[in-house]
């Protein structure tokens, strides 16, 4: 399943490392009191994710990954918390009591072990296509025409166009409306 | 590979659920929405490699979607924040008629 | 199963001549009824119900305190001496329409009677009009049925009925809800002719209960009295006791016949076992039908409230035609009721204690619809002892002896309150023109009426040769004759021997037979003999109705008078053919009266039928030579100076007290239950309480509890969506 170019016990080496990376980022993330260490964690989930996309053979997603998320709306998240100089105790002292947090932990728990069930077990060789192996062949054999971003522009701009024209029409609305509710009221006094 | 994956995956969505719970700060909050929606694209990019391109496309959308309400959700608690001049959840009731 | 008359109805000789056009006679008044409704619809706008505050008022009284309210009513002459008010704007189409049609039906009638006459009619004329109700085994079709007693009964419906609307011409002209009462009145004679010529018991329910909503209709006429509208309410309701009974028969029918064919039912009525339990209950149940409808113990006490109406309609619906069907369905059913001996005694014994009961109030009423409404509930005793006995023939022709007669009193009350009320209305005077302690001395004033009145009573009374000795001494013969050698006479009513029950039956009889010469006299003499009692500045005032009403009373008299000859009995066979109606009803009747008698045609010796319609005689004659000998009109005193009645004459003034006895037994601990029971505990406590309220505070609870939910927080709403989340998730999981 891993590509070619990689050696199976690199690609592993490599696999684990940027799981087990996001995931102890993750936890430092969410653990973290002040907003501007969490979001530095969560670039660094950001960053391994991006890896991840381009081991599972997405190159694309990994690099839009880090210039959209860990570069800009990440940025966006930084700018706000320091415009808004959120490094006060009464904003620091924000978790929940102890028995919240076990509490939330033990949601956590249940809703992960469904979520394993599924992703493990018999349910994902269920899922895996029959044709499969005669897909994949033939995708290898022919080449693709623009690289790795072929693969996901073609159904993005057949497919999917009018969806993506409409997530144009979402950004708008995202714009006007975040302008509209950033800027100052001059008019109520 | 791909069951280690989706596994991350999982673990990951729930660890941005539990932020969610236990965090008051609706910054904080905010990037553990944005890190729930991380680990479903990672779960699209991985089942993409057994169904094809269209999960990639369908991570494009959720950036442009995260990218658009990272900006409408922050340009809300901005706002809050010049009203009650706290961005603390424990504080703030306002959905209540 | 397929009954004769079906099989050949083809090749029926009627379908050759008009008769086939028999389903037009519903269809007439229907018309009449849709062109005066519409007429009365469109001048509605204009002119509502009479308005009592006018000193327009109520014929009616309720009952008990008859009298009472003063002023009788008839819009029809109010103002007659302001000049006439307006007619009302349709008055001319309507006095056309109304009475039109009933005489196109009449003719039609006519014409079919003769046709009729001139075919061999073995076998019923049956037209089958469109399938109405095909549901699972039961197939049932509109049908008409024509055969003789249906066309005897269309005949008396058609004929007095049309006498009776031109004499409303005249008697309502007035009346602002004139087009009103003819649309009424048009279907109500739609509906007793479905009545009559339905081709099977739902069918003719049908007619019976629509007969019953025109009645309520007519009754409560002037509505806006209220005494009017509940006396109309009364005989809805009652007779809603009675249709109860007959719904159950109908049930009966279906259930243990299999058919409801009228036809069908008479059919396999002969295969049940005599004296079944199966016949006898379908024949008591149809009975209790009959005694809503027509008025028998213990449902007659709707019939004198009934009065409220117009006096025309009193004629009409009242006397001579929807109170007797009741009559009618026991002959139609006679197939059923000639299994039943059981039953049959009931049904005797019944009419003649309803005879007998309702002869003694008729003799201490003071209100002259009041005593022909008690004389009208004691005859149609005497009609259901006819049919009871069996003597079907017998039954039939007093209900149409009863029907000219009575109609005949009726109209020419309607004649006197009518001039009573114009020269109460000319005076300004409030009295009651109704109560007979105002009348006195009409004789000289309506010479007409009067002559025509004493023509009925003489009937009524059993005068031979005048209409009602014909029929009364019939029925009386047969009750003896059935004495012995008769289904009656062995089987036994409640432990009393059936011929003892029948000799009761007959005394019973003659005794109300006196008491109808005895108070039929007093009203007569009360009303148009001795000195004048109305007062001194109305007496110019009183004067003979117009010819439009005094010519159907002319022509009802020359019936009441020359009724009897469409039945002779042999005893008198020298005035003219014996026993035409007999042989008329013969096909229709004749085989289920012969049950009653074992086969043989009743038979009463010579001798012992001559002392029979002796003692009849002699008992009318001494009726009304006793009432002209104790009675003595100029004792009597006007209304307002009467002094109160004493002992036994006020019990019979206020009727037995039957409908305080009705109220404090039955009326008040219903309304009690009602009110204690069904409406403050059931429907305030239960239904209110728990149901409706209950169930608003349910939702009031779920939406408390909701609403605590909504803390506005956004941690809990996460909480919540999380439960949800997981909920959801762990039913795919885990399930």
């Amino acid at each position: 399943m891993q590509p070619n170019e990689f050696h199976p016990i690199a690609y592993s080496a490599a696999f684990y490392f940027f799981g087990l990376t996001a995931l102890a980022s993750a936890i430092a993330f969410v653990t973290r009191k002040s907003p501007v260490a969490a979001a530095m964690w969560l670039v660094n989930v950001m960053f391994c994710l991006a890896g991840l996309y381009v081991m599972l053979d997405a190159q694309f997603i990994g690099a839009i990954q880090v210039l959209v998320y860990a570069g800009a709306i990440m940025v966006v998240f930084l700018f706000v918390i320091m415009l808004l100089n959120l490094g006060h105790a009464s904003e620091l002292a924000d978790a929940r009591g102890r028995w919240g947090q076990v509490l939330a932990l033990l949601v956590g728990l249940a809703l992960v072990a469904p979520l394993l069930a599924l992703s493990k077990g018999d349910l994902l060789n269920r899922m895996i296509p029959p044709d499969l192996a005669a897909r994949a062949a033939a995708a290898a054999a022919a080449p693709t025409a623009g690289g790795v971003i072929g693969p996901v522009a073609e159904p993005l701009f057949k497919e999917y166009l009018l969806a993506f024209e409409l997530t144009s029409v979402l950004l708008l609305a995202a714009i006007v409306g975040a302008v509209v509710l950033g800027k100052r009221r001059t008019d109520a006094r | 590979m791909l069951a280690e994956a989706l596994a991350l995956s999982a673990v990951l969505f729930a660890i941005g659920v539990i932020g969610v719970l236990t965090r008051r700060n609706a910054i904080i909050i905010f990037m553990c929405v944005e890190l729930m929606l991380n680990a479903v694209n990672l779960s699209f990019v991985a089942l993409s490699t057994l169904y094809g391109a269209s999960g990639q496309v369908f991570v494009v959308f959720t950036m442009t979607v995260a990218a658009a309400e990272a900006a409408v959700g922050l340009a809300i608690i901005i706002a809050i924040f010049r009203h009650v001049k706290t961005v603390n959840l424990q504080n703030i009731n306002l959905l209540k008629g | 199963m397929m009954n004769p008359a079906m099989t050949f109805e083809g090749a029926h000789p009627l379908a050759a001549t008009i008769a086939r056009l028999v389903w037009l006679l519903p269809l007439l008044p229907l018309l009449g009824f849709l062109i005066n409704g519409a007429l009365a619809m469109l001048g509605a706008a204009k002119i509502g119900p009479a308005d009592p505050s006018e000193g327009h008022h109520s014929e009616g009284h309720g009952n008990g305190h008859g009298g009472v309210h003063g002023h009788e009513h008839d819009d029809a002459h109010d103002h007659a001496d302001h000049g006439h008010p307006p007619r009302h704007k349709f008055a001319g189409i309507v006095s056309l329409v109304g009475p039109g049609v009933l005489v196109a039906a009449f003719l039609l009638a006519s014409a079919i009677f003769f046709a009729m006459r001139g075919v061999e009619m073995e076998h019923p004329y049956v037209l089958t009009l469109f399938s109405w109700m095909p549901v699972g085994d039961l197939n049932l079709n509109a049908t008409i049925l024509l055969d003789p007693l249906s066309m005897t009964m269309v005949m008396v419906v058609t004929g007095v009925g049309m006498l009776i609307h031109i004499f409303s011409v005249g008697y309502m002209q007035d009346d602002p809800g004139y087009p009103r009462y003819f649309a009424y009145l048009n279907l109500f004679v739609f509906f007793m002719l479905i009545l009559v010529l339905g081709g099977s018991y739902p069918l003719l329910f049908v007619g019976w209960e629509g007969v019953g909503l025109c009645s309520y209709l007519l009754i409560g006429f002037w509505f806006s009295e209220k005494a009017n509208a509940d006396a109309g309410k009364k005989a809805f309701i009652v007779n809603r006791i009675g249709d109860f009974g007959f719904l159950v028969a109908m049930f009966l029918m279906f259930a243990n016949l299999g058919t409801l064919d009228i036809l069908g039912v008479a059919d396999k009525a002969k295969d049940l076992p005599m004296g079944g339990a199966v016949a006898t209950a379908i024949a008591l149940f149809l009975f209790l039908g009959c005694t809503g409808k027509s008025a028998q113990i213990p449902l007659y006490t709707w019939l004198p409230d009934a009065m409220a109406g117009p006096t025309p309609v009193s004629a009409l619906i009242h006397a001579a035609t929807m109170v007797t069907a009741g009559v009618y369905l026991v002959a139609r059913a006679s197939g059923v009721f000639s299994m039943a001996p059981v039953a049959q005694l009931t049904v005797a014994a019944v009419g003649a204690l309803t005879a007998f009961f309702a002869a003694t109030i008729g003799l201490k009423q003071w209100d002259i619809k009041k005593v022909l409404a008690y004389s009208t509930v004691s005859q149609l005793g005497y009609m259901f002892v006819g049919v009871g006995v069996g003597a079907y023939v017998a039954g039939i022709f007093h209900l149409a002896t009863h029907a000219f007669f009575k109609a005949l009193l009726f109209l020419g009350s309607g004649s006197v309150i009518y001039a009573m009320h114009k020269a109460y209305h000319a005076t300004h005077n409030h009295d009651d023109a109704q109560d007979m302690r105002n009348m006195g001395g009409l004789r000289h004033h309506m010479p007409i009426t009067f002559c025509l009145m004493w023509i009925a009573t003489l009937a009524i009374a059993g005068i031979p040769l005048f209409s009602g000795f014909f029929s009364k001494d019939e029925i009386l013969a047969a009750v003896f004759a059935r004495t012995h050698g008769s289904t009656l006479a062995e089987a036994s009513l409640l432990g009393i021997p059936g011929s003892t029950v029948l000799f009761i039956v007959y005394g019973l009889g003659l005794v109300s037979a006196l008491m109808t010469a005895i108070y039929m006299t007093r009203m007569m003499l009360y009303t148009f003999h001795g000195p004048n009692r109305t007062g001194e500045a109305e007496r110019p005032h009183l004067a003979e109705a117009p010819w439009v009403m005094t010519g159907p009373l002319v022509v009802l008299g020359i019936l009441a008078a020359f009724g009897g000859w469409l039945n002779v009995p042999a005893l008198l066979g020298a005035i003219g053919p014996v026993g035409g109606l007999e042989h008329w009803l013969e096909p229709v009747v004749g085989e289920n009266a012969l049950r009653t008698t074992l086969g043989e045609a009743a038979h009463l010796s010579h001798s012992t039928e001559l002392v029979l319609v002796g003692t009849a005689i002699a008992i009318a004659v001494a009726g009304i030579a006793f009432a002209v000998w104790r009675l003595k009109p100029a004792a009597l005193v006007a209304k307002k100076d009467a002094p109160a009645a004493e002992g036994i004459a006020r019990v019979l003034e206020n009727k037995y007290f039957v409908d305080e006895g009705y109220d404090a037994a039955i009326v008040q601990p219903t309304v009690a239950v009602s009110r204690n029971v069904l409406w403050k505990g059931f429907d305030a406590g239960v239904i209110d309480g728990l149901f409706v309220n209950g169930s608003a505070l349910l939702a009031r609870a779920f939406g408390w509890m909701g609403s605590q939910l909504q803390t506005g927080h956004l941690g809990t709403y996460a909480w919540v969506l999380l439960i949800g989340v997981l909920t959801i998730l762990g039913a795919f999981t885990y399930r």
